[in-house]
C-alpha cells in the first residue's frame, strides 16, 4: 500500500453534488468564498445564512460527515494568524493571560471568531469540492475559466508527480526498513547522529532524483514538440446547468451580503 | 490506419543514415565514437549492446534531443537546428520509462500533446489521439490517470502519445524492460503490427530474435555488429566478447554448487 492512495482527494458516492458539472461546482464555490469574504465583524446574522448553502451541499454529498470535518481542520493555520488579533485590537477587556499579562479585548475576540469561522466554511467548501470532484475534470475546469496556461500546467505536473514522487519515497523508506535489523544480544539501531544523516541523505536522493526526473520529462516534452508554450485540450462548453448554478451562488452571495447591511 | 506508415517519397533515400556520429557527455566522458549506419525504409532494427554501450544516447541523437558531431540524414533531410522540430514529427521517440513520458492528468491529454504543438486542429487533434489509443488497444482509458495504470498499460499509452503524432519512424528505448512475460508478449505482438520503420534499443535478445530482420552490436560507442538476426544472433564469439551472452543458454535450472 502506497503512501499515494492518501493524497487522493477524491471520495467516491453517488450524490447530486458528486454528478453536477465540475465547472459549476468550481464557480459556485470561488462565487462562495468570494461572497463570504465580504462578511462584515461579528454579522452573525450574515455568517448564518452564509453557513446554510454548506450545510445543505455537506448533507446533499453524502460525504461522511466525520472526513469533511477532519479534513476541514486545514483550517487551523488560519488560527495562528488570526491569533494576535486578541490581544492587539482596542476594546474592553475580557481576559488576562497570567503571566505575560497580556490582555484580550473583546473587539478582538469578536475578530478572530469571524475569521475563524469564515475560513472555516470556505474550507469546507473546497474540501466538498475536492471530494466530489475527480482532479483531472478540476483541472480541465480551471483551465476552461482562462486561468493562466501556465499556472494550470503547473498544477497538473504537480498532480502528476506528486504520486510518483511520493512512492519513490515510500519504496526508499522500505528499502531502508528492510535492513534496518536487530541480532539478539547487540544494540542495534545506531546513533541518532548516524540516523539522522541516513535520513538527511533519503531526502538529498529524492530531492536529486526529481531533478533528474524533470530533465527526462522535459526531454519527453521536447521530443514532442515541447516550444515553451503550453497547450492543452480545450475543454467543453460551460453547460447551461453550470452557468445557472454559478449565477444563483453569486445572487445568494449578494443577497446576503447587501441584506444584512440594510 | 492506413496512412500511420512510411510515407512514399519520391527519392529513394534511406529512412536514417548515421554518418561518423561523435557524442561525448557533458563530464567530458565519450558516449558515442564515430557511428556509421544506415536504415531502410520499412526495417526493423534492434540495437543491442551491454549497458553504458551509448544505446541510449544514440537513441537520443535520433530525434535531436542531445546534438552531437556528425550528420544524421532523415529520408534524406539533414539534421539540424532548423529542422530539427520538423524531424522530430517524423521521428517519434519512446523513453524507457513511461513515467517520465506520461506526464499529463489524464490519458487522453498525454496523447493529445505531440498533436496539439503539431498545431493540429482541436477535431483533428481529438481524431488522432483517439485512433492511437484504438491502436494500441486503450480506446477504454481516455479519462484514466496515468499513475492507475500498470506498467504494460501505460507502456502502451506511452506507444499512443508517440503514434498520435503520425512518425515514420520509431525509436524505442527498452520499450520491455520490467514488464511481466504476459505483458512483454502483448507489447511484442503490438510492434510488430506496427508498419513504422522500428529502431528498438534493447537487452531483450529473446525479443531482438522475435521480432527483428536485422540487429546492431554497439559497444563502447562503436558499432562492433550489424547484419541480419540469425547471422547476428548466431555470433556466440561476438556476443560473448561484448558481454551478450544468448538468452536462456545453458545455465537454466544449473544444479548450485554445495560447500
Amino acid at each position: 500500500m502506497a503512501v499515494s492512495g492518501l493524497l487522493e482527494r477524491y471520495h467516491a458516492r453517488h450524490s447530486a453534488i458528486h454528478r453536477a458539472a465540475p465547472r459549476a461546482k468550481l464557480i459556485a464555490a470561488l462565487a462562495y468564498i468570494f461572497a463570504i469574504t465580504f462578511t462584515r465583524e461579528g454579522d452573525w446574522t450574515a455568517l448564518a445564512l452564509l453557513a446554510l448553502p454548506v450545510v445543505a451541499v455537506v448533507v446533499a454529498s453524502r460525504l461522511p460527515l466525520l472526513l469533511v470535518l477532519r479534513r476541514a481542520l486545514l483550517t487551523l493555520p488560519f488560527l495562528l494568524v488570526a491569533l494576535p488579533l486578541l490581544f492587539t485590537r482596542p476594546g474592553e477587556t475580557i481576559a488576562e493571560l497570567p503571566v505575560l499579562g497580556w490582555t484580550v479585548s473583546d473587539e478582538g475576540a469578536v475578530a478572530v471568531v469571524t475569521i475563524l469561522a469564515k475560513s472555516w466554511l470556505s474550507v469546507i467548501v473546497a474540501v466538498v469540492l475536492m471530494a466530489t470532484t475527480e482532479a483531472p475534470a478540476l483541472l480541465r475546469s480551471l483551465r476552461a475559466l482562462r486561468l493562466p496556461r501556465l499556472l494550470v500546467a503547473s498544477i497538473e505536473f504537480a498532480y502528476r508527480y506528486l504520486f510518483v514522487v511520493t512512492d519513490e519515497a515510500t519504496r526508499m523508506l522500505q528499502a531502508r526498513s528492510s535492513r534496518s535489523a536487530a541480532i539478539d544480544g547487540r544494540r542495534s539501531g545506531g546513533s541518532v547522529r548516524w540516523r539522522a544523516r541516513v535520513a538527511g541523505n533519503l531526502v538529498g536522493t529524492l530531492f536529486v532524483r526529481s531533478i533528474e526526473r524533470s530533465e527526462r520529462v522535459h526531454a519527453a516534452m521536447l521530443a514532442r514538440g515541447y516550444d515553451g508554450e503550453p497547450r492543452q485540450l480545450a475543454a467543453p462548453a460551460l453547460d447551461r446547468a453550470a452557468l445557472v448554478v454559478a449565477v444563483l451562488m453569486v445572487l445568494y452571495g449578494c443577497a446576503v451580503q447587501v441584506g444584512v447591511r440594510l | 490506419m492506413s496512412d500511420n506508415g512510411a510515407r512514399p517519397t519520391g527519392d529513394a533515400a534511406p529512412a536514417l543514415r548515421l554518418r561518423g556520429l561523435h557524442y561525448d557527455y557533458p563530464d567530458g566522458s565519450t558516449g558515442l565514437r564515430g557511428v556509421d549506419l544506415d536504415i531502410e525504409r520499412g526495417e526493423l532494427v534492434a540495437v543491442l549492446g551491454p549497458n553504458g554501450a551509448g544505446k541510449s544516447t544514440l537513441m537520443r541523437l535520433l530525434n535531436g534531443l542531445i546534438r552531437g558531431d556528425g550528420a544524421i540524414d532523415v529520408f534524406g533531410e539533414r539534421l539540424t537546428d532548423e529542422t530539427v522540430r520538423s524531424i522530430r514529427s517524423r521521428v517519434g521517440l519512446l523513453f524507457s520509462n513511461p513515467d517520465d513520458q506520461l506526464f499529463s492528468p489524464t490519458v487522453i491529454d498525454d496523447v493529445a500533446y505531440g498533436p496539439l504543438h503539431q498545431g493540429l486542429d482541436a477535431d483533428e487533434v481529438l481524431a488522432r489521439s483517439r485512433a492511437a489509443l484504438a491502436e494500441v488497444g486503450m480506446a477504454a482509458y481516455e479519462d484514466r490517470t496515468p499513475h492507475r495504470l500498470s506498467l504494460g498499460e501505460k507502456k502502451r499509452v506511452a506507444i499512443a502519445t508517440v503514434l498520435s503524432m503520425r512518425p515514420d519512424i520509431l525509436v524505442l528505448d527498452e520499450p520491455t524492460s520490467a514488464l511481466a512475460p504476459a505483458a512483454r508478449h502483448e507489447l511484442i505482438e503490438l510492434l510488430r503490427a506496427l508498419p513504422q520503420t522500428q529502431i528498438i534499443a534493447t537487452h531483450d535478445m529473446a525479443m531482438a530474435r522475435d521480432l527483428a530482420s536485422r540487429v546492431v552490436v554497439l559497444s563502447d560507442g562503436r558499432v562492433v555488429g550489424d547484419g541480419p538476426t540469425e547471422v547476428v544472433l548466431g555470433d556466440r564469439e561476438l556476443l560473448r566478447e561484448h558481454d551478450l551472452e544468448p538468452a536462456l543458454h545453458g545455465q537454466a535450472g544449473a544444479q548450485r554448487d554445495s560447500a
